[in-house]
């Protein structure tokens, strides 16, 4: 019983299947939880010198009550294993909207809920990592530019925005393969996902040295092209 | 005299430490206010006051008919009319420095690209940097990164404009051209408050020479007669330290 190809060979029409769902996961999840991690992250910082100080009237209390939610968004996900946010997701919410609201069967497909849990997931690391570029731009930078008059979005989004982009991609990149990565663990959900798919496969023909091998090349690509975008990315960024 | 900026009992704390205490201070248009004084004795902080970079603790400052701490929330429309030159320049890293210069009438004045760029064009020739335009900072001197922020802070015709010891982080050798691009900035007539240890530009340039000391203002007058005869025992000691 020796390492045999054509068990891998069998087996690739379902690991693509899984390996499909896996990627389609994960774009969705780094997208969604690049948006959600913007805005929690520069929540976060409302208010604060690192994106131009405090403001006014109606957008101090909605940076306050932001930067309350922010906090305590990001904590929680933090503070929490993902497959937990996974199975409250999809087992514990629906009871929790039914006994809230009193609507009953609203229920996420498994699919969806391991989408949702991937952008939450990501989006609260995402948010540290904006939280901590745009800290590191030098305060002299953002003063420069409030001290020409421009509103804070154009501060934002002219200044701040692209000198902390630059820097987070390192710690982008890691977050997006680590989601990737996490998507193994909606197996428990019975996402058909690609460690689902190998599962399967091992579990009818017992091959489990050249399955999970076969798997393993599978998410070593998936991770490489992540890789390789980004540092591509990074490469065609101004100089900052 | 017309006034552009008015401290009125100005007070400054960060914390429980006072940093400017009680100042009064009227500055006309077109004056050249050259600021000088011991470190920490509250001059940049004092400046930094004007474009509300800090909000001051206590009294009133009204910079160009606009009234703080009162009308903090127009706060924009006196930066939008006060230009500033930093210590260690700030230009954005981003960006060229046609870029950096062209940003301000875009964002600020509406212009549109051609007419920002045409803008820039002229300034950089003005700071004698026309061959530079394409050039990121990080690939500029001091000297010259130091230029174009003054080019920067004037591409958006500010009423007045504000300098931070815009020498000290440079050679003795760079800050020469520096202190000339300003020189030529206040034959334009634009208001200037100059924060800075060189004596010279206060000679030479300066209309008003202001000595600070401990939060105060301990000397208020014409830089010729203060430079050539300081009346305080402060005032002397503190030129000998310069080395003036």
């Amino acid at each position: 019983m020796g390492f045999e190809f054509k068990y891998i060979v069998e087996s690739i029409p379902s690991l693509l299947a899984g390996a499909k769902l896996t990627w389609y996961i994960t774009i969705l999840g780094i997208v969604g939880g690049l948006a959600l991690g913007t805005v929690a992250g520069l929540f976060r910082l409302a208010g604060t010198s690192a994106v131009g100080g405090e403001s006014h009237g109606i957008f101090r209390i909605v940076s306050y009550v932001g930067q309350k939610f922010a906090v305590g968004y990001i904590e929680l996900i933090r503070g929490t294993p993902i497959i937990v946010q996974a199975m409250f997701i999809y087992f514990a919410l629906p009871m929790l909207i039914e006994v809230a609201f009193g609507v009953k069967g609203i229920r996420f497909n498994a699919l969806t809920a391991a989408v949702i849990t991937i952008i939450l997931n990501a989006g609260a690391y995402m948010a540290e990592i904006v939280r901590g570029s745009v800290q590191s731009v030098n305060k002299g930078l953002v003063e420069a530019g409030m001290a020409m008059g421009i509103s804070r979005l154009q501060l934002i989004s002219s200044i701040i925005a692209p000198i902390a982009f630059k820097r987070a991609i390192p710690p982008l990149g890691n977050q997006f393969i680590i989601s990737l990565k996490d998507t193994s663990l909606f197996i428990v959900i019975g996402v058909g996902e690609l460690t689902r798919q190998g599962q399967e496969i091992m579990a009818s023909n017992f091959r489990a040295l050249e399955i999970w091998s076969a798997v393993a090349v599978c998410y070593l690509i998936m991770t490489s092209v992540l890789a390789l975008s980004l540092k591509f990315i990074e490469k065609r960024m101004k100089t900052v | 005299m017309n006034p552009v900026i008015e401290f009125k009992k100005v007070n400054k704390s960060f914390g429980k430490t006072e940093v400017l205490h009680d100042i009064n201070l009227t500055i006309g248009k077109k004056e050249v206010v050259v600021v000088v004084g011991p470190s920490g004795s509250g001059k940049s902080t004092m400046l930094r006051c004007i474009n509300g970079l800090e909000m001051i603790t206590s009294g009133e400052l009204i910079v160009n008919d606009i009234c703080l701490p009162r009308q903090k929330r127009q706060i924009r429309e006196i930066r939008k009319e006060v230009g500033m030159v930093f210590q260690l320049f700030y230009l954005f890293p981003h960006m060229t420095a046609r870029e950096n210069i062209a940003f301000g009438p875009k964002k600020v004045r509406g212009a549109s690209k051609a007419e920002a760029n045409d803008l820039a064009e002229d300034l950089l020739k003005k700071v004698g940097l026309s061959d530079r335009g394409d050039f990121y900072p990080s690939a500029l001197s001091g000297g010259q990164q130091q230029r174009v922020a003054i080019a920067r802070a004037m591409s958006v015709k500010p009423k007045i404009m504000l300098f931070d010891e815009p020498t000290s982080a440079l050679d003795p050798e760079l800050r020469e051209e520096v202190l000339n691009v300003m020189t030529a900035v206040a034959r334009e007539g634009i208001t200037m408050v100059v924060v800075t240890h060189e004596m010279s530009f206060a000679s030479k340039a300066g209309s008003r020479l202001l000595f600070m000391d401990e939060g105060r203002i301990a000397e208020d007058g014409d830089p010729e007669i203060l430079l050539k005869s300081p009346s305080t025992e402060r005032l002397k000691d503190f030129l000998q330290h310069v080395g003036y």
